[in-house]
């Protein structure tokens, strides 16, 4: 199947190899030896990102172990007028960090360092390729943690996080990048070294941190972040709750949300996810619930109790069927094991999954599934629904064979019609994963000609020749023609071992 | 989502298409509360006023979408009925402040060190550009990452990027308990103690301290606790016991907080025809500094990330004033002036004036060009 329907012309290869050439003899003297790799078998790693399906080689890789060198590196492709797409870990799930043919691929997995923590200001400078979780870790034994949690955290990157605004399980309650990141230090296309926002509350001018931040490497490229730390709390709960009719469970989160409760995390899984991933870790679910709602609390025990207490009292209102609520530490990761693993169970019904990063209104979660079952009997396909349910954001997993030409397109029109249904019904057709090249098409059906124009100006003020990232997240004119929906081949998944959505 | 008749948008339209032809910028206006903020004008205006409503507010979704002319008075009656608030708590400054001049000044009140910013709770915008262009970004759901997040450059650009219309905000429950604390420390021992405790569970979400501004002796400090009634009782005798502090009762309390987001507080009353109001942007980091011919008085809210502070109005007090928060890492501007002081005179720091970040300017000004290649925002309210 044609995952590379967004290629331009194909460019001689002799232009190539002479460009390449020409770019490889610029950047050699300003790097070390092994911070610059064209050949294929050193930048193959490169040619793709999370997002397997969307593949291409780069003209060459530059790792730069300095910001002065990131710089140099810019300045020499500016000059040269080559594109530059930069990379962080490679974990995103859109093509986001896709290489270009006639482009260097930016990698700033070596800038890795934590440069300072500050327990009294609550604040941790790192560089961009410092891994998500490893900011928590280095200021676990002062009490604080980094809030957005996206699960790819083991790996991800904390640029690549500023880059997408990553959000994770609990970012109702401790909110997105966006709000968890002070500063940001980077780099124009051009090679002028600026600042977005500073360590004060606020910044003069317009707020350029606050578009820079999930601008999908098209704006600047990051060379340092100050972030946030916040306060871990010292107890953590979950109810896990079953309903009898899918309904009820969407009416149930809304009803947390309107007692006045703001869940660490509410997330919802239906009957099939649960019957999928009960064969799969054995957490107890259960398997004659029509939905099953995790519900947590964190805070202070006096905090976790009363709170725990209330959301009780809302799910039972609500008509739950069944109340489980965590006793211990183990148990609550046990009760959350599930809900994790629902990609890996998907991965053993069917040969290949389709998975979908629509949000919606919250009201409209249980509508949204009732379509949804309409669409499995019309399409003849099965679909597991798992839904970030206190913020609205849906993960339905389409599952289906490749091999079968038939079977993936009607896999792609049922899809087509869940992002359709996603944006009549209020919402978005990405909530995390980036437009990247994977949704670029989609972009087309959730803005205007207008609005997508200023997305270029956007753009162009920060890189008038359109050369970093170029050919990402937002669609020119000619390429508003079509959806485009993420694919992931059953156990194609470059990392299986992290865990997703 | 109710729509409206779009009549207004149409007079919008006119209006806009009829400046850029007469190249003279048009100075947008919503309940003018606020007018004395940012750098003068005596452009037309554009009011907003007529375009008033609410156009969606369910309680369960945590988002209200209104028109940029609706009173802000009305948004927050219409939240306190279902219990909810504007967490940033945005100040009012007058009776008739509109929903959009508090997105349009990107102001916050006491809730801002702990809930966030303004902008941090915008979820989308429908906004005018300078070429009449009626465009939409971003949404009323929490989580969207597709485009560039251009509804979040709308916070605090003072009408000089483009006409705001509508705007989808966050919104969150009311606190289930709130207590107010008051003791008398010094400038420096309030601020250690506060940052100490904002890295901890304690549900600290306010603080103000009024005092001598770089001195030893003791001012008056005033917290507040917000969050579940178990958090706020634990926490009350705890961090009574660290500063000797007594509670306010609740009305006292309330009217305290409210004063303080207004400014209608003693310091802030009394300004002098010949003083200027100066607000400094500071780290966390930043603790008592001093300056030649300021006021004794300072207000530090924000656990001393904001500061207020009157002074002399000339020009080279300001640029005392802006260098001393530069080298500790913020920034200054002329917020309020007495009524002798040149109105003309520049009350921003700009963005060429700080740090790394001159390069910016340029980005800046062609972003601005993008949304408005006439110029019809460009009142330079905001530089």
């Amino acid at each position: 199947m044609n995952h590379m329907n967004m290629v331009t012309t194909p460019p001689d290869q002799a232009a190539i190899s002479a460009l390449q050439s020409k770019l490889v003899a610029a950047l050699k003297p300003i790097l070390p030896e092994h911070a610059l790799l064209w050949e294929p078998e050193d930048t193959i790693p490169y040619e793709c990102d999370g997002l397997a399906a969307y593949r291409r080689m780069p003209l060459a890789v530059a790792l730069p172990e300095t910001e002065e060198q990131a710089a140099q590196i810019l300045k020499i492709c500016y000059a040269m007028q080559v594109p530059v797409v930069p990379r962080g870990s490679g974990t995103g799930l859109s093509g986001g960090a896709m290489p270009i043919a006639q482009g260097l691929v930016l990698s700033l997995a070596k800038l890795k360092k934590i440069v300072s923590i500050d327990p009294f200001t609550r604040t941790a400078v790192v560089q961009p390729g410092v891994r998500n979780l490893a900011i928590s870790e280095a200021v676990a034994h002062l009490g604080l943690y980094y809030a957005p949690d996206p699960s790819s955290q083991i790996a991800c990157s904390i640029g690549g996080n500023i880059n997408e605004n990553s959000g994770g399980v609990h970012c109702l309650k401790y909110g997105l990048t966006l709000h968890n990141v002070l500063k940001v230090r980077g780099l124009l296309m051009n090679g002028d070294a600026v600042e977005f926002g500073s360590l004060a509350p606020d910044s003069p001018g317009l707020d350029l941190l606050a578009i820079m931040i999930g601008s999908e490497g098209m704006l600047a490229v990051v060379t340092e972040v100050t972030v946030k730390l916040v306060a871990k709390p010292k107890l953590a709960r979950v109810i896990m709750a079953s309903f009898d009719d899918i309904e009820k469970g969407g009416d149930a989160v809304a009803a947390i949300i309107a007692a006045g409760i703001i869940p660490a995390g509410l997330e919802m899984m239906d009957k099939a996810t649960t019957r999928a991933v009960e064969e799969f870790v054995h957490a107890g679910y259960d398997l004659n619930a029509e939905a099953i709602l995790l519900c947590e609390s964190d805070g202070t025990p006096e905090e976790v109790a009363e709170e725990i207490e209330r959301m009780t009292k809302v799910l039972e209102e609500a008509g739950a069927s069944g109340i489980q609520i965590s006793q211990d530490e183990s148990e609550r990761l046990k009760f959350w094991s599930g809900r994790k693993n629902a990609f890996p169970a998907a991965g053993r019904l069917a040969a290949d999954y389709y998975c979908m990063d629509g949000t919606i209104p919250r009201r409209h979660i249980a509508t949204l599934l009732k379509r949804i079952q309409v669409m499995e009997k019309k399409y003849g396909l099965g679909c597991l629904n798992v839904f970030h349910a206190g913020d609205g954001n849906m993960h339905p997993l389409i599952l289906f064979n490749g091999a079968d030409q038939d079977e993936w397109h009607r896999a792609e029109d049922f899809g087509t019609e869940i992002l359709e249904a996603c944006v009549e019904l209020g919402g978005t057709i990405t909530g995390e994963h980036g437009v990247g090249i994977e949704k670029i098409n989609s972009m087309c059906v959730q803005f205007g000609e207008g609005e997508r124009e200023a997305f270029w100006g956007v753009k162009e003020a920060f890189d008038p020749e359109r050369l970093l990232n170029p050919d990402k997240a937002i669609p020119t004119l000619h390429r508003c023609a079509e959806y485009g929906r993420m694919r992931i081949s059953g156990g194609a998944l470059p990392f299986p071992e992290l865990e997703r959505f | 989502m109710i729509h409206l008749p779009n009549a207004n948008i149409d007079v919008f339209r006119e209006q806009i298409l009829g400046a850029s032809k007469a190249g003279t910028p048009l100075s947008i206006e919503g309940g003018g509360t606020k007018s004395w903020y940012g750098n003068p004008n005596n452009f037309a205006k554009l009011s907003t006023r007529a375009y008033s409503g609410i156009l969606e507010y369910q309680p369960e979704e945590l988002v209200i979408t209104a028109c940029a002319g609706t009173p802000l008075k009305e948004i927050e009656a219409a939240l306190a009925e279902k219990n909810q608030i504007l967490p940033f708590e945005p100040p009012h400054f007058g009776d008739g402040a509109t929903f959009g001049g508090a997105v349009a000044a990107g102001l916050a009140g006491p809730g801002r060190i702990s809930a966030g910013n303004l902008r941090d709770f915008v979820l989308g915008a429908r906004v005018m550009d300078g070429k009449g262009q009626d465009l939409s970004f971003g949404g009323q759901v929490i989580k969207n990452v597709a485009g560039y997040d251009v509804s979040r450059l709308m916070p605090g650009s003072l009408g000089t990027l483009a006409l705001l219309l509508e705007a989808s905000v966050k919104v969150l429950p009311k606190p289930a308990a709130t207590a107010t604390l008051r003791c008398h420390i010094s400038q420096a021992h309030a601020h250690q103690l506060l940052n100490e405790w904002a890295g901890q569970p304690l549900p600290l979400s306010a603080s103000c301290w009024i005092g001598v501004a770089n001195s030893e002796e003791h001012g008056e400090l005033t917290i507040r606790l917000s969050g579940a009634i178990a958090a706020v009782r634990a926490a009350i005798p705890l961090m009574s016991a660290a500063i000797n502090a007594k509670e306010l009762d609740p009305i006292t309390a309330e009217t305290f907080w409210k004063n303080l987001r207004e400014q209608q507080l003693n310091p802030f009353t009394n300004l002098g025809a010949d003083e200027t109001l100066y607000r400094l942007a500071l780290p966390a980091a930043c603790g008592p500094i001093g300056l030649p011919n300021m006021s004794n008085e300072v207000v530090l809210e924000w656990h001393g990330q904001q500061r207020w502070w009157k002074g002399s109005s000339d020009d080279t007090t300001f640029a005392a004033l802006k260098a001393l928060a530069s080298a500790n890492g913020g920034h200054a501007i002329r917020f309020r002036q007495g009524s002798n002081v040149d109105p003309a005179k520049e009350r921003f720091t700009k963005l060429s004036e700080q740090a790394h970040s001159q390069a910016l300017e340029a980005v800046q000004a062609r972003l601005r060009a993008a949304f408005d290649p006439a110029g019809v925002f460009a009142t330079n309210r905001l530089p």
